[in-house]
């Protein structure tokens, strides 16, 4: 192939100054043609994130290094280049967006300035000209009032406007390849459809070549001309998108799109008449901003949300960042205080008790959180806890541990693992200690705030299928709070969708999600990255349509 | 902004005023006779009503403070038991030979230890790294009189660069006062120098994994840059806070340095009062100090601002 613009072959990275050091990337070879976009997918530690950062040289110095193989950026050798000359072909023939828009810019400059900072480092452009390529630039990414936006710090822009000053960043010098690794996993489904649709539009006016990273099936499915799959630093399948999603030739492929939620929602169980376990009525919370001096600014992080779960029954709150699904999930909690409204939980009205009065009731309603690896105390036992809670009620030490072994049994992990350490276990281990924890207290209701959200699809499948299974056996309720509606279709008897505080629409799963009312959730739903795919069959969604 | 400034400043007086409270109930809630403290032990009984009236202490408590904090208010500190000088002139000639110090050891300390932290933090892991902190462990340990008597013993004494010992006032030419402070200036900053140089390593080595420092790499800009732009300015913020409690320390707590150059300064002039139970004196170092802290405060606060967008008051 003469129009490779990246070329990579049989490359390996090691860890640590030897050549002998345990591999990272164990010899890929990948390819990226002018106006292509290959999707490199994989699980966390697949090596997808070093792969990209080996060819832009930006590798940690001194922990990880390139062994073996070669990189080639338009027939030009990477790996052997001085830093001199990566500098220079960096932004200019080379260029990078990344995850997290959010602290990929220096908070203390202004964006302008930083998109300028790639002006000044690679052309001899005045100060007039540079402003001028600028703004240009950020009209590109469509971004709006580009003058005010120029000065602005990185602070007074949303996810999305600052991922379009990365892309102006990235593009402005016209690179021939385009690194994204995971540019929109931060981003609220709305946001990333636009970001890709950028990155599309961009790519075919200027002929970029796109090496786009992610985890995301759905998004692999939006932009993808072909599909490189890695799994713990090795390629797994290459392929063009139709032959990877519909004839996957691996097993890890397939496992790996199976385990992708069905938008489609799971059949829904019968109608129950089960006691009702929680409730929230009108439950609203306005967080004041106090200053020295007058009034103070007033956010109505929710307004009136009103919703009632069954024993035994899963409500899901769906919308995006800032839509308050966790704001109400805290106030039902009373982890934080809701400002009006109140919340029965088993018939017991407990928003307007006091901190003491409400130990008894605390039992009855647990919470799992998002990030398994900052929500397990690192310096005490899984065991110790685990106990923690029932000790706090009054159990014995002895009985409190005894069921701590039963309950990692319960949520799949081994008895003895009561002594160890949260850092001896994987993200999806931790999430299910974490599940453990809730449950050592018998709630009624258990209330999951994005308790999938970081884990890796197949990982997720698992804890979901352990939620599902844990409801089965023990009847708990389930409050189930997630951004992803694929999450939400598979789990969900009934979802609320909430957009600025306020319930926008709610129903049965199978009902809101398919023949959505309200214009918000349609496009919501219309947003939802990889609509059209129906992974787990490995067909597009019309054929599955046809066919049932 | 400028309200910000206004609101803080307005803020400060009922924390000058909690620290007059305390200053004036120190004399009058000990035990005893504050007129008998005040005249110390050998005082004679007209002496001791001479004081009694002159301290309106047969006027209830609320009306002794008022009187107290208006004389205060107009610049009336007392007068010292000892020197029978009023305090306000006595702090007065103390004053320079303090602030000129703490100054003077703050910039050295600064231009030396900003530099030796980046440096330490961008060669992470390497010899450079462990030399300065190194260097620092050292600038910890060493007392700061053993440095004091070294420089003095190697620069006044063998080689005669410097005089011994004395401060002159900069009103008597740059040339006499330079060459005074130098020495305490250089023994000084050592431990400060140390403390700044860790925590600018601390601060940067936080601030290098940050992904704004990796964008800054990827876009192709030279290490320098990449350090002085986006590396320092973020971690500017912890570093500040030292170097302005530095600075306060420093004007009141530099007790040992002045001793060892014969400086008279307001840290001799506070442990001389002390000894001597000069309580006028110590209420005045009291209020002064409070006072240096609360303005240092403001400043480092102010600092902030200025280096961090997202800091707003």
């Amino acid at each position: 192939m003469t129009n490779n613009v990246l070329d990579i072959n049989n490359l390996t990275v090691s860890i640590g100054k030897t050549p002998n050091g345990p591999k990272i990337i164990d010899g890929i070879s990948i390819q990226v043609r002018e106006r292509e976009t290959l999707c490199l997918v994989g699980e966390s530690g697949s090596g997808k994130s070093v792969t990209s950062l080996t060819v832009m040289g930006l590798l940690q110095k001194g922990s990880l290094r390139p062994t073996g193989g070669s990189v080639k950026l338009v027939g030009e050798e990477l790996l052997t280049a001085t830093d001199r000359r990566l500098r220079q072909l960096r932004a200019t023939q080379m260029a990078m967006i990344f995850q997290e828009p959010m602290t990929a810019l220096n908070p203390v400059v202004p964006v302008g300035r930083q998109i300028d900072e790639v002006l000044r480092a690679h052309t001899d452009l005045d100060a007039k000209a540079r402003r001028k390529r600028i703004l240009e630039m950020m009209e590109q990414v469509r971004l709006p009032q580009v003058e005010r936006i120029f000065a602005s710090y990185p602070h007074r822009l949303s996810g999305g406007q600052r991922q379009r000053i990365m892309i102006a960043m990235a593009l402005v010098l016209e690179p021939k390849l385009l690194i994204a690794d995971e540019p929109t996993t931060a981003l609220d489904v709305t946001t990333q459809k636009q970001i890709l649709t950028l990155i599309r539009d961009l790519q075919r006016d200027h002929g970029t070549a796109v090496l786009f990273i992610t985890h995301d099936m759905g998004v692999v499915a939006e932009i993808a001309d072909r599909v490189a799959v890695m799994r713990q630093g090795r390629l797994v399948e290459t392929g063009t998108l139709d032959n990877v999603l519909r004839n996957p030739t691996m097993e890890y492929t397939r496992n790996l799109l199976s385990s992708v939620p069905s938008l489609v929602p799971r059949p829904a169980r019968p109608e129950t008449k089960e006691p009702i376990v929680l409730e929230a009525n009108d439950l609203g919370k306005v967080y004041r901003e106090r200053t020295f001096f007058g009034q103070g600014r007033e956010v109505v992080a929710a307004d009136k949300v009103t919703l009632t779960l069954r024993k035994g029954r899963t409500l899901g709150i769906v919308g995006e960042s800032g839509s308050g699904k966790s704001t109400v999930a805290r106030c039902i909690v009373r982890l934080i205080d809701p400002t009006s409204g109140g919340v029965r939980l088993a018939g017991r009205e407990i928003s307007d008790l006091s901190r003491r009065l409400l130990q008894p009731h605390r039992q009855k309603i647990q919470i799992v959180f998002q990030d398994p690896y900052r929500s397990l105390n690192p310096r005490v036992s899984v065991g110790e806890s685990i106990a923690e809670g029932p000790i706090n009620y009054g159990v014995s030490r002895a009985d409190a541990l005894k069921r701590a072994r039963e309950l990692l049994e319960l949520v799949g992990l081994p008895a003895d693992a009561v002594s160890r350490y949260p850092h001896q276990f994987s993200g999806g281990q931790r999430q299910r200690i974490a599940i453990a924890r809730a449950l050592a207290l018998d709630p009624d209701v258990l209330v999951a705030d994005e308790a999938v959200s970081a884990l890796d699809v197949s990982v997720q499948a698992q804890v979901l299928e352990l939620l599902d299974e844990i409801q089965k056996r023990l009847g708990i309720a389930i409050l189930f709070i997630t951004h992803d509606l694929r999450v939400a279709a598979q789990i969900c008897d009934e979802v609320v969708v909430m957009q600025h505080g306020r319930v926008v629409e709610q129903g049965p799963a199978a009902e809101v999600l398919t023949h959505p009312k309200e214009a918000y959730t349609k496009s919501l739903l219309d947003a939802a990255p990889g609509r059209g795919w129906d992974f787990a069959n490995f067909r597009p969604v019309e054929s599955a349509a046809a066919t049932a | 902004m400028l309200g910000y400034l206004v609101r803080r400043i307005l803020a400060a007086v009922p924390v000058m005023g909690v620290v007059a409270l305390f200053v004036f109930l120190l004399l009058r809630l000990t035990p005893g006779d504050p007129a008998a403290i005040l005249a110390g032990d050998n005082a004679t009984p007209e002496r001791l009503e001479r004081i009694r009236a002159s301290l309106g202490l047969n006027e209830p408590l609320i009306v002794q403070f008022i009187t107290w904090i208006n004389k205060l208010l107009h610049g009336d500190l007392g007068t010292s038991l000892i020197s029978n000088l009023p305090v306000l002139k006595m702090i007065g000639q103390r004053v320079e030979p303090s602030i000129s110090i703490a100054l003077s050891t703050i910039i050295l300390a600064v231009v030396v230890a900003v530099p030796l932290g980046v440096i330490a933090a961008w060669k992470h892991g390497t010899w450079i790294d462990r030399f300065v902190m190194g260097l620092s462990v050292l600038g910890f340990s060493v007392p700061v009189f053993v440095v004091g008597y070294v420089l003095i013993e190697i620069f006044a004494i063998d080689l005669r660069w410097v005089p011994v010992q004395g401060f002159k006032s900069i009103t008597a030419g740059f040339g006499p006062f330079f060459e005074r402070i130098i020495l305490p200036t250089c023994a000084l900053s050592f431990i400060y120098i140390a403390l700044i140089a860790r925590m600018t390593r601390a601060a940067m080595l936080d601030v290098l994994g940050e992904d704004y420092v990796r964008t800054a790499r990827a876009k192709g800009i030279g290490e320098v840059a990449v350090m002085m732009r986006h590396a320092l300015r973020n971690a500017a913020v912890p570093v500040i806070t030292v170097i302005g409690t530095g600075f306060a320390l420093l004007i009141s707590g530099v007790v040992v340095t002045e001793s060892v150059f014969n400086i008279p300064g307001i840290g001799r002039l506070t442990v001389d009062a002390v000894l001597a139970r000069d309580y006028p004196v110590i209420q005045a170092m009291i209020l002064l100090t409070s006072l240096i802290y609360v303005v240092v405060n403001l400043l480092i606060d102010l600092a902030y601002t200025l280096l961090d967008p997202r800091i707003r008051y």
